[in-house]
């Protein structure tokens, strides 16, 4: 290639004058404000929007298609005193406790057996994650399908195996509905807790466990006393989020047991849509919905204080 | 890319249009543009995934393109569960768009009066040109005199048995008490026969069955002025009393976590011997006779007949299920929708789908009644008196929007469900009555 001209170092010229908008953007607060505008936004439309609007409707007696009146805390005593509500209290607490506890328990073991070196580690990973990528509503219907009174998979294999006689009824028993959704929920949430804590434990260095082994610690005490401290702080984030969610779970039972037999499996979630979206009375269902938000707020703080207390220390 | 002003864009899509009428597809291509026509009429209908998927079939193949060669209006048919209908209705109302027709269920429309168009000049029209109305299509689809939806058809259950199975144990008809149905139920399920029926959260059957139970007991949900909750009585603690042995002695246990397709899966596999069902059963056997066999190896279709739900000392009743189709009043399509419900409604287009029914529910109007359609199927023939044997939710009072919220919380179905699984009788009565005062006060 050849240059038939050569540009001329040109002479200097000063930096050219900087207008109104790049000198705003130089002063950090006013950039750091242009910068958090896109979440501030976001957070507005989808969360603090709908949460504002479900405490408007909560004080009114709104039904679809009607605009309400004002009805201060009515729609609030009347959801004390209905039965329904505090079934669905009552087993939305169970199904999170319960739940929360297995899928902890679960996931730690599964997460210190895939931290350890085996061979297909990698596939094996890649398949635990499975039933946290299936959309709950298909894996659901599967586990429906097998749980179906007339039809179950499971009863089949129990039976042709001899553990029973006659069918289980998972989904039309009271007791046994809410052992079938607490199942499936600990089934889909297993994968989370694992692969979350997997992470955590690969942080964790292993001169320690090495030190703590020379000094004669057993397996045990190197887990009781090197993994677990240094792993709670991922831990109690996880269980956070997970209660979160559980607590405000809905496709699960909805596709499920639809919250039935008789409201047995009935959470809060799946009664304010029963109310509000599918009887139409929209601050009922808004104020069933609200009932949740004193209780995850009151989880959220406790653990948030619990966390940055472990991480102080 | 020339730009093009605001006259040339007239006078060349005026020629184009002009070109279309006067020289066709010569005219058009001669014309370089594609012909400028008024924007064409769209009708969004909302409804429920038929238990005769033929109906579907005919919807979409023949009445979409047969709407748009009559009306020049494109018709887009959705079909979605039964069970999430209301969800759509109220995300459609609140949002203030959606379907521009919305085919409802039982009393639902009772809901949604504030949300849906007057039609009264379409449903008055229709209903002079075709005998009339049926009271139960006439009152879920009015209020205030005036017509908040266009009756479309009628839903019902008769009880499908099989036949051999009660022949065998000595039973030539269908038991036609509660007693006696009671006792036959025993020695099928001893036989792994049992009785099926939905005592769970469902649209159809389980209300279909539980309301005329109580009512055949002589419990009623309100007294006729439709304000005062009369659940609450010896009537009604009676037939709570009388559904455990009868659920316990008789009947298939799964059916607590039925929805309304699962007494079909289980009669056609032949795990249940007798259900309340619309007449889906029978024409599924009867569409796939290789399929859906007797333990024999008969075609089963052979082996079902239809009986109307026993009686009580309170009297026999079923509960008709009237179709509506709504208008909703948020369309821009009012005048579209109101020709195309017009239309479709229209005796000869009506008549196909009815047809392709084959029996499985029963025009709003009574002229239906005389289709030749009842001719072609004895077993099916008992349908045809649902309408007039029926009664309503919220009996003794009208099928309102109480009786509707009552309905869509399943309270009566629930206060069965609930003694079923331990409840006193009288304290499931007590609490269904709790429910339902608080709905109608």
């Amino acid at each position: 290639m050849t240059f038939t001209t050569v540009a001329a170092p040109s002479s200097y010229v000063g930096t050219p004058r900087r207008g109104p908008v790049t000198r705003l953007l130089e002063d950090e607060r006013w950039l750091a404000l242009l910068l958090l505008l896109p979440t501030v936004v976001l957070l507005g439309l989808f969360i603090a929007y709908p949460f504002v609007k479900g405490i408007m409707l909560s004080v009114t007696d709104t039904r679809v298609g009607v605009p309400g009146h004002f009805v201060g805390l009515k729609n609030f005593e009347d959801v004390w005193n209905d039965s329904i509500f505090r079934v669905a209290v009552w087993n939305t607490c169970l199904y999170t406790v319960v739940t929360t506890v297995f899928k902890l328990a679960l996931g730690l073991w599964l997460a210190v057996l895939l931290n350890r070196n085996f061979r297909g580690k990698t596939l094996t990973r890649a398949f635990i994650l499975l039933p946290f990528i299936i959309p709950t509503v298909l894996s659901t219907l599967a586990w429906k399908w097998m749980f179906d009174p007339t039809f179950s998979v499971i009863n089949w294999v129990l039976f042709h195996v001899g553990i029973i006689d006659s069918r289980i009824n998972w989904l039309g028993e009271p007791g046994l509905a809410m052992i079938s959704v607490i199942i499936v929920n600990v089934w889909r949430g297993v994968p989370f807790y694992a692969i979350t804590l997997l992470a955590g434990l690969q942080t964790i260095s292993p001169e320690l466990h090495e030190a703590a082994a020379i000094d004669g610690a057993r397996a045990w005490q190197r887990f009781r006393h090197v993994t677990w401290p240094l792993l709670l702080p991922v831990t109690l984030v996880v269980v956070l989020f997970s209660v979160i969610q559980t607590f405000a779970d809905f496709q699960l039972v909805y596709v499920l047991t639809g919250g039935g037999p008789a409201n047995a499996t009935q959470l809060f979630a799946t009664y304010a849509y029963q109310i509000g979206i599918g009887t139409g009375l929209l601050s009922q269902g808004a104020t069933i919905s609200l009932a949740v938000f004193p209780v995850l707020l009151l989880v959220v703080i406790v653990q948030l204080l619990y966390i940055r207390k472990v991480e102080t220390h | 890319m020339a730009r093009i002003d605001r006259r040339r864009l007239l006078k060349l899509s005026g020629a184009g249009a002009a070109a279309a009428a006067a020289g066709g597809l010569a005219g058009i291509l001669a014309s370089g543009r594609a012909p400028a026509y008024a924007q064409q009429a769209n009708v969004h209908w909302l409804r429920w995934s038929d238990f005769v998927p033929a109906s579907d079939q005919l919807l979409l193949n023949q009445i979409v393109p047969e709407c748009q060669k009559a009306l020049g209006i494109t018709l887009r048919i959705e079909m979605v569960n039964a069970n999430d209908i209301q969800a759509r209705v109220t995300s459609a109302v609140q949002s203030g768009t959606g379907p521009d027709i919305i085919l409802a269920l039982n009393n639902w429309p009772q809901l949604y009066i504030d949300s849906l168009a007057d039609v009264s000049d379409v449903a008055d029209k229709l209903g002079a040109d075709q005998g009339g109305y049926y009271p139960i299509s006439k009152a879920v689809a009015t209020a205030g005199g005036k017509w908040i939806g266009v009756p479309w058809c009628i839903g019902g259950g008769l009880v499908a048995y099989r036949k051999s199975w009660f022949q065998e144990i000595g039973y030539d008809k269908f038991p036609d008490t509660w007693d006696k149905l009671q006792a036959a139920g025993k020695i099928l399920k001893a036989k792994d026969r049992p009785i099926g029926q939905a005592l769970s959260h469902s649209f159809g059957d389980p209300p279909g069955f539980w309301y005329p139970w109580l009512w055949s007991w002589g419990g009623k949900e309100v007294e006729a002025d439709g304000k005062t909750v009369a659940l609450d009585s010896k009537e009604t603690v009676e037939s709570v009393e009388r559904a455990l042995p009868f659920w316990k002695e008789a009947c298939d246990s799964g059916g607590l976590a039925w929805d309304d397709s699962s007494n079909n899966r289980a009669f056609l596999s032949g795990s249940i011997s007798a259900t309340n069902n619309g007449a889906s059963i029978y024409l599924e056997a009867k569409r796939k006779p290789d399929v859906y066999q007797t333990e024999k190896g008969a075609p089963m279709y052979q082996d079902i007949l239809h009986a109307p739900l026993p009686k009580g000392p309170g009297g026999q009743y079923n509960l008709p299920g009237p179709f509506t189709n709504m208008l909703m009043s948020y369309s821009k399509n009012q005048a579209a929708a109101k020709q195309f419900v017009t239309w479709v409604n229209s005796k000869p287009i009506f008549e196909q789908w009815f047809t392709s029914q084959q029996g499985y529910t029963i025009g709003a109007t009574k002229d239906w009644a005389n289709d030749p359609i009842w001719q072609k199927d004895p077993v099916l023939l008992p349908f045809r008196n649902l309408p007039d044997e029926g009664r309503l939710m919220g009996y003794a009072g009208p099928p309102g929007r109480a009786s509707a919220e009552a309905q869509t919380k399943y309270i009566i179905v629930d206060m069965y469900a609930k003694a079923v699984q331990g409840t006193a009788p009288e304290d499931a009565v007590k609490w269904a009555q709790g429910e339902l005062t608080k709905i109608y006060s």
